[in-house]
């Protein structure tokens, strides 16, 4: 097996210098009523090119092939991905290093991981930003802990319905074995959250919204955080489309306390949904209670800029079960990929980049709209809900045939929202394959 | 020392992303708008954020500067221990990047996603396989998300049970996240002393474990490279009192086709795919911690479940007793596509070879470096040795002084001062990647780093002098933090 170096003379001189005679002398303290009676059911060895065959087979049972057109977001997103990312992020140095505890040989990740928090914040409108959470759902879970870990004695957090269903049931899952309590905010007829029930609710830690929300809309989260801070409660601003902040404000800038995402959209494929990237900023007052990695500048000994991990007292490997979370590898290699991303668009490519998606989708709307369709009256970004005047579901199956995947299905997210559709469009989405659509629609 | 790996070599300067570049300058292609422009919400709209404008080559050439000031496994030899850093195969990397799965919605029509259900399903049953667990879900991010994922289970249990529990064994060799992934459950982590022999002894487990107590989460091998022989015994009182067993598998690269887990009495396990199952570490992520449990606990597993009905592969929801979900959609994919292919690649007797290597190798750098170094359990290891600094000490030498020495001679250094049960760790885990002749390099190295250390100590405390930066200031980082520029 060409990953194993061992020969039989190998073997039998390292056997000498350990003193056993067979492998069987080399597990002396495993009992034999722990070990398995046979060999391990498992496929045979594959050669490279038995892989490969194998591994196209899969692929070739994926009717929706690389080639489809998918109109679908919903926490994963069709972006183009520059060349240069795969081949940056295949160097080996980055992606076979591990956590960076040696910082002299680690000083490529650390100084990668220090502009990712950089790069990050600014993005967020956030002063401090971690070196990254498993995905959007968990760091919203994070979030809202941390939130209740600044309020020391509240005990509920109230979550919108507007944020992603997937990131709600994470949330709840966290939550079950804890005292706390989440209470979810109804959603108005033109897509934003429904806070007046805000004010009935007391003993309240913080509030979930997220924008653009799962309809794509866009909450007004100034005017929330207004609202939220009058009642001592924290707002919590998530989100799973962050190109929507080269075009409109950022979470920070409108009064969002934590901010969680994902970040998947930034140079990251979408590889059935994971991995993708969950980035995590506050406000610089809160960071001793903020959960993850962080990585500082510092100097050598001889007053050479250099990065470290810092700040490691907030976690598990220290404080044990009084740690901040009890995350400890996160996305990695994922937070250089998002970086690279953010920049080779640079300031003034990502203002450009986030206008042509929300053109596109506009274009779309007005189409659609024309055609007798619906759609939530608050503004959006890439994302939208749209109701059509009849049964779209015949079309939909239609669409499929032609490799397009034209919306996804609320019901069973929204049983009110049945017959509802969630549509995506991006850069990468042809004006011809929308066009198409809407000629379906209008048949 | 002449043999050794390390040398000099040409490091550049490269400054931060935002000190180079200049407004209108761009490294990537955007196509032209082919729609009309739209009006925009203007009281929603930004100034966009302050990112550098750089072109594509400043891009590359900033990141394959950075990328020469790391080290990786491709690089040398990586003998840090519980990490396990064993080579990362390239046809794993390939498979991954196919653009049939980086293409791949997560959120498609289960017709629609046959081939990714499939892998999924039979990763699984893989997993299962190799560990003797009758059921797997893969989709925890990470081990500590495992690990909570199998708090989480554990909870769900006892709730079924209608009994409540609030404590938690935890032995003193366990891995460190484990109190805190216990703790985010509500259970409060009770310590478990090892006995001399650096294992768990069976009559402290009856001393401590009651029908307050949830269970137990033991490592095994454990964090000084020891197996747990009492397991059986241990799991047996775990169970009389109505708790559960479970095991941190981050050390499964000792164990695999060797030790049945579920024949040892473990309830709950959960892997490392990035430790045993060779998938890249990618400078702390994305890693999988597939979570893997007993018959009786599946039903508590996180939908969806990946199934087969025995027509097609499908996606069950349906699952009352379940804690729920732990990701967004089923985990990093990605990863798993690595790791299933690792296993294509090696099946089941290069598996178990792959763990007798690995133990080979380990109880070969332990049997020629005892004596250089402190060895304070003479024991049969397993993948991974603990030396400790106790022999140095006299001249004032530290194991934070060696790891920096061995660093100048072209190693990444073992895992320092963890365990935290012995004062001074150094922690080897050579995996079952580094032939012979590499080893016996490494134990010269080593040997002549400990001579330095008694002839010439002030070139170790100066060490490491041959890396872009020299020894840097932690506590300056933490009492002034600058987490941003």
């Amino acid at each position: 097996m060409r990953y194993l170096p061992h020969t039989e003379e190998d073997i039998q001189t390292m056997m000498a210098r350990i003193g056993v005679k067979n492998f069987e002398e080399l597990f002396p303290t495993v009992p034999r009523d722990c070990r398995h009676d046979e060999a391990m059911a498992l496929p045979p060895p594959h050669t490279e090119w038995e892989i490969d065959a194998h591994m196209e087979e899969l692929r070739s049972m994926m009717s929706m092939g690389a080639q489809g057109n998918v109109l679908v977001g919903a926490g994963s997103y069709h972006h183009n991905i520059p060349s240069i990312i795969p081949s940056l992020t295949s160097r080996s140095e980055f992606l076979t290093a591990y956590t960076p505890y040696q910082p002299e040989m680690a000083q490529g990740t650390l100084q990668g991981v220090f502009e990712y928090q950089t790069l990050t914040a600014r993005l967020l409108g956030v002063d401090v930003a971690n070196a990254s959470m498993y995905d959007g759902a968990s760091a919203l879970a994070e979030g809202l802990l941390m939130a209740l870990r600044l309020s020391r004695k509240k005990k509920k957090v109230a979550v919108s319905r507007a944020v992603h269903p997937h990131y709600r049931d994470v949330v709840a899952t966290y939550f079950r074995p804890t005292e706390f309590e989440v209470v979810e905010l109804p959603f108005q007829e033109d897509g934003r959250t429904d806070l007046s029930s805000l004010s009935d609710i007391s003993d309240l830690a913080a509030v979930a919204l997220q924008s653009p929300n799962f309809f794509g809309v866009l909450e007004d989260l100034q005017a929330a955080a207004t609202v939220i801070h009058a009642q001592e409660a924290l707002l919590v601003a998530g989100f799973t489309e962050p190109l929507a902040f080269g075009l409109f404000k950022n979470p920070g800038s409108q009064g969002a306390d934590i901010v969680c995402g994902e970040g998947q959209s930034f140079g990251i494929a979408r590889s059935f949904g994971g991995p993708g990237l969950g980035m995590f900023g506050c406000k610089e007052q809160f960071v001793r209670n903020m959960p993850g990695r962080l990585v500082g500048e510092t100097v050598d000994l001889e007053g050479k800029r250099g990065f470290v991990l810092t700040l490691a007292t907030r976690e598990q490997h220290i404080r044990r079960e009084k740690a901040t979370s009890n995350i400890c590898s996160n996305q990695g290699i994922n937070t250089i990929t998002a970086t690279m991303y953010m920049a080779a668009l640079g300031g003034s490519g990502i203002a450009k980049l986030a206008r042509l998606n929300y053109d596109k989708a506009a274009y779309m709307k007005e189409r659609l709209a024309e055609a007798g369709a619906t759609l939530f009256a608050a503004p959006g970004f890439n994302e939208f809900v749209v109701e059509f005047s009849g049964d779209f579901s015949g079309a939909h199956k239609a669409l499929l045939q032609e490799n397009i995947f034209a919306g996804l299905e609320l019901g069973r997210y929204y049983p009110e929202l049945q017959g509802r559709y969630l549509f995506c469009v991006t850069e990468t989405t042809p004006r011809a394959v929308i066009d198409r659509i809407v000629e379906e629609v209008k048949k | 020392m002449k043999n050794a790996p390390g040398d000099s070599g040409l490091i550049l300067k490269e400054p931060l992303l935002w000190e180079k570049g200049k407004k209108g300058r761009n490294g990537m292609s955007i196509p032209e708008s082919d729609v009309p422009a739209a009006s925009l919400p203007e009281d929603l709209l930004g100034e966009g954020p302050d990112f550098p404008d750089l072109s594509e080559i400043d891009v590359v050439r900033h990141y394959t500067r950075l990328s020469q000031w790391n080290f990786g496994v491709d690089t040398g030899m990586y003998p840090l221990g519980s990490c396990t850093m064993k080579y990362n195969p390239k046809i794993n990397e390939k498979q991954a990047a196919a653009p049939g799965i980086t293409a791949a919605h997560p959120l498609l029509p289960e017709e629609q996603c046959q081939g990714m259900l499939k892998l999924m399903y039979e990763l699984q049953n893989h997993l299962a396989a190799i560990t003797g667990m009758d059921a797997v879900s893969l989709q925890p991010a990470a081990g500590a998300h495992g690990e909570l994922a199998g708090m989480l289970v554990f909870a769900a249990y006892h709730r079924s049970r209608n009994s409540t529990r609030t404590k938690i064994l935890i032995p003193d060799t366990a891995h460190g996240t484990n109190p805190a992934s216990a703790a985010l459950c509500g259970y409060r982590p009770v310590k478990v002393v090892s006995g001399r022999r650096g294992i768990l002894e069976a009559s402290d487990i009856k001393d401590l474990m009651d029908e307050e107590t949830a269970g137990i989460m033991i490592t095994n091998p454990n964090t000084l490279g020891l197996f747990e022989e009492n397991i059986r015994e241990i799991a047996a009182l775990v169970h009389e009192k109505g708790g559960l067993v479970y095991c941190d598998g981050a050390n499964m690269n000792a164990i695999m086709g060797i030790v049945d887990l579920k024949k040892c009495g473990v309830d709950v396990l959960h892997l490392n795919l990035h430790k045993t199952f060779s998938t890249p570490h990618g400078g702390g992520g994305p890693g999988a911690g597939p979570v893997c449990v007993t018959a009786e606990l599946e039903k508590f597993l996180p939908v969806p479940r990946v199934a087969y009905d025995g027509d097609a592969y499908v996606l069950q929801y349906d699952r009352p007793d379940s804690i729920g979900r732990v990701h967004a959609f089923f985990g990093n994919f990605g990863v798993l596509v690595r790791a299933y292919s690792y296993i294509l690649a090696m099946g089941a007797e290069n598996l178990k070879k792959a763990s007798q290597y690995a133990v080979l190798n380990a109880c070969y750098v332990k049997e020629s470096l005892k004596g250089y170094l402190h060895l304070p359990y003479n024991r049969p290891c397993m993948h991974e040795v603990v030396f400790t600094d106790k022999l140095q000490q006299d001249k004032k030498v530290s194991t934070l002084d060696m790891a920096k020495r061995l660093m100048d001679c072209g190693y990444h250094p073992p895992t320092i001062y963890f365990p935290l049960v012995v004062s001074g760790a150094i922690m080897i885990e050579p995996t079952e990647s580094e032939c012979l002749e590499d080893l016996d390099v490494f134990i010269e190295v080593f040997k002549n780093v400990v001579k330095e250390a008694d002839e010439k100590p002030d070139l170790l405390r100066a060490s490491p002098t041959r890396f872009k930066v020299r020894r840097l200031d932690e506590t300056q980082a933490a009492r002034n933090p600058c987490l941003r520029g």
